[in-house]
């Protein structure tokens, strides 16, 4: 098997079992958490009756011993089946499925973008060292790593949308158009897959402000990494060797700076990446972004137990995605971690 | 085929790094440049291809074959790197790119320079990796510089520097980051590769045994000045500047061999002759240092050659 291949395959069998790590840890956290789920899905009367309590354990499978919950929650996990949510009455896999793609979206931009604009003003900032553009890209990423996101957020949405009314307000699309056909769950790509310029347009206009207030933390971050990572790299032998066997430079930059740079920007970005996710919660609350972000807080703040533990299941398995990408980014990148 | 350097001066950050320096480089000849550490032996390379740091000035002359090297515009300067003048590195570790593969590095500077085809430079390449001596050059092509030896990286490093063709090769310590038993073979490939190609060889080195084996002129440098030069017999034997008698001083007896030195292409030093030259009686009071059991070494050994050991220790 080519190296490479076995690599790949071997990581994500360890992926697998991480995943099973993360229904475990999940599972019971959740149950740990004091806090009666009773308590907050009943009303007053229905407390103070115990028959009405102890069925509505009984309907949620409260009355049986933890293991036997958690390994009902396997097999019901296997076959799709996350179960009931107490609050939505509808299954926990269907409200995900509604609200994850929104997030996705939301967080997608941001990774994009601040990984396009993180590297590229990193490496400028490199190059044109302790000139007027690193000065200046400093000051940017240290506004980027120190101001919150929370309040940027509510900066933006003031200026940008009431004051300047530049940017559409809150939610994912107009009111007045209605969703794109769903396909994929991201509006911008529905739009366009119906061949709804309007409706893209809407979706993408809603996207930016959003998008770049949460991807300001780890433009920050990921500048200030790229530019470390190429400065280290700039001085190593070998781009001297290559600059002595007169390469252009443009081949010297990509071909033998970025590559090794590379290797610690990504760990960087994957890191920065699972905390952008945290990011949501608090960007999707201002801009009323309909993501799993603001699901999660109704169902924890209700106890919501099979709601929350859906929702923790999808950060940790998106977590273990990204964790995945990154360490067969560095297999394909570096040929000594791919030996090893 | 001549690269002469003039009057070469070299000033970084206000600091004078070269102040003068006068070399002349020849076809077929190896031109050994010896000195302490911070000499300015390395500038002095780099200067050749404009690799010296950023905010380095340069003054004097740099001429390949009458062609003025220091006023030559980039793109004119980034075709004589590599294409006409050619450098292999200290430390073959971090000389060479550890994520792509030989191939990559071997043929990348040969398809810019000569417009080869992917075909064509690869079968240079692995031509080139015979030449050097590299077992199975085929499967050597697609591999990586962490699955070599330091003394096989080095060769590759020469391969990579031979891969245009060049007239100069600028050899900087090019054995010093290897074993022992290694160095001798790389040493022999580069005198070989001299005589055979015509090539003009700059090797630096702060090791005087290393020279003594395969330079036929040597150059001494010392506080940015060549303080002297000659044929090396010559130099060796008889040398001229206090300097160079205390550099051959402070070396151990089996490493140099004046009296071979009349045939400088005979290759690696056969020690054990003539360990009585002409250049050690000389100077025979500071003998007492040079050699390494130094019984004998006590106060008086110390003071009489503290001024000779110490630049080699520290280039060490």
């Amino acid at each position: 098997m080519h190296p490479l291949a076995r690599f790949l395959v071997r990581r994500v069998l360890l992926a697998v079992l991480m995943a099973w790590g993360i229904t475990l840890v999940t599972f019971v956290l959740t149950n740990l958490v004091p806090g009666d789920p009773v308590a907050a899905n009943l009303g007053q009367r229905a407390m103070s009756d115990p028959a009405i309590v102890s069925q509505w354990r009984a309907e949620h499978g409260l009355d049986r011993p933890l293991w036997q919950q958690y390994l009902l929650y396997l097999q019901g996990l296997v076959q799709g089946d996350l179960g009931m949510s107490q609050q939505s009455h509808r299954p926990v896999s269907q409200d995900l499925a509604e609200f994850v793609p929104a997030t996705l979206e939301l967080a997608g931009a941001a990774i994009l973008v601040s990984l396009v604009l993180g590297v590229a003003f990193g490496v400028v900032a490199a190059l044109r060292r302790d000139r007027l553009p690193d000065h200046a890209l400093r000051v940017l990423s240290l506004i980027g790593i120190s101001v919150p996101t929370f309040w940027l957020a509510l900066v933006a949405f003031y200026v940008f949308f009431y004051r300047l009314q530049l940017t559409p307000g809150s939610g994912r699309v107009d009111v007045a158009l209605g969703l794109a056909p769903p396909v994929t769950g991201l509006q911008t790509v529905d739009a366009l897959l119906a061949g709804r310029w309007d409706i893209f347009a809407s979706a993408a206009g809603h996207l930016v402000t959003p998008a770049l207030v949460l991807a300001l933390y780890t433009i920050g971050l990921l500048t200030r990494f790229t530019r470390s990572a190429v400065l280290e790299v700039l001085g190593q032998d070998y781009v001297r060797a290559a600059r002595a066997k007169g390469l252009p430079g443009r081949t010297i930059l990509f071909r033998y700076v970025l590559r090794s740079a590379l290797v610690p920007i990504i760990t960087v970005a994957g890191l920065a990446f699972g905390s952008l996710l945290s990011g949501t919660v608090l960007v999707e609350a201002i801009f009323a972004w309909p993501g799993i972000g603001q699901y999660a807080y109704k169902s924890a703040t209700t106890l919501d137990l099979p709601a929350v533990m859906g929702v923790g299941l999808v950060v940790g398995v998106v977590y273990l995605v990204i964790n995945l990408i990154v360490d067969v980014l560095y297999g394909v990148i570096d040929p000594r971690v791919r030996l090893q | 085929m001549t690269l002469d350097i003039t009057d070469l001066k070299v000033t970084i950050g206000g600091k004078e790094i070269l102040r003068g320096v006068d070399l002349t480089l020849t076809a077929g000849r190896v031109h050994g440049l010896a000195g302490e550490s911070g000499s300015g032996k390395t500038m002095t390379g780099l200067a050749v291809l404009g690799l010296l740091p950023h905010g380095s000035r340069t003054a004097g002359s740099i001429r390949l074959d009458g062609r003025e090297l220091l006023t030559l515009p980039p793109k004119e300067l980034n075709k004589v790197r590599g294409g006409e003048v050619a450098m292999v590195f200290q430390d073959p570790a971090t000389s060479l790119h550890p994520m792509l593969t030989i191939g990559r590095q071997l043929t990348e500077h040969m398809r810019h320079h000569l417009g080869l085809g992917r075909a064509e430079a690869k079968a240079r390449a692995v031509e080139l990796l015979g030449k050097v001596r590299i077992p199975g050059p085929e499967e050597a092509y697609g591999r990586f510089p962490h699955q070599f030896s330091g003394g096989m990286r080095q060769r590759i490093a020469i391969a990579v520097a031979l891969a245009c063709s060049p007239k100069v090769l600028i050899a900087d310590e090019p054995t010093t980051a290897l074993d022992v038993t290694v160095q001798a073979g790389v040493l022999r490939l580069l005198r070989g590769l001299c005589d055979e190609l015509g090539l003009a060889v700059l090797l630096v080195t702060h090791d005087l045994g290393v020279m003594s084996a395969v330079a036929d002129e040597v150059s001494v440098m010392k506080d940015g000045l060549v303080v002297e030069s000659g044929p090396r017999g010559r130099v060796l034997r008889e040398p001229a500047h206090p300097y160079t008698r205390a550099l051959l001083d402070s070396l151990p007896d089996a490493e140099l061999d004046p009296a071979e030195s009349g045939t400088p292409k005979s290759g690696t030093p056969e020690s054990g002759t003539a360990k009585s030259g002409t250049a050690k009686s000389g100077t025979a009071k500071s003998g007492t240092a040079r050699s390494g059991t130094a019984r004998s070494g006590t106060a008086r050994s110390e003071t009489a050659n503290s001024g000779a050991a110490e630049p080699d220790a520290e280039a060490r």
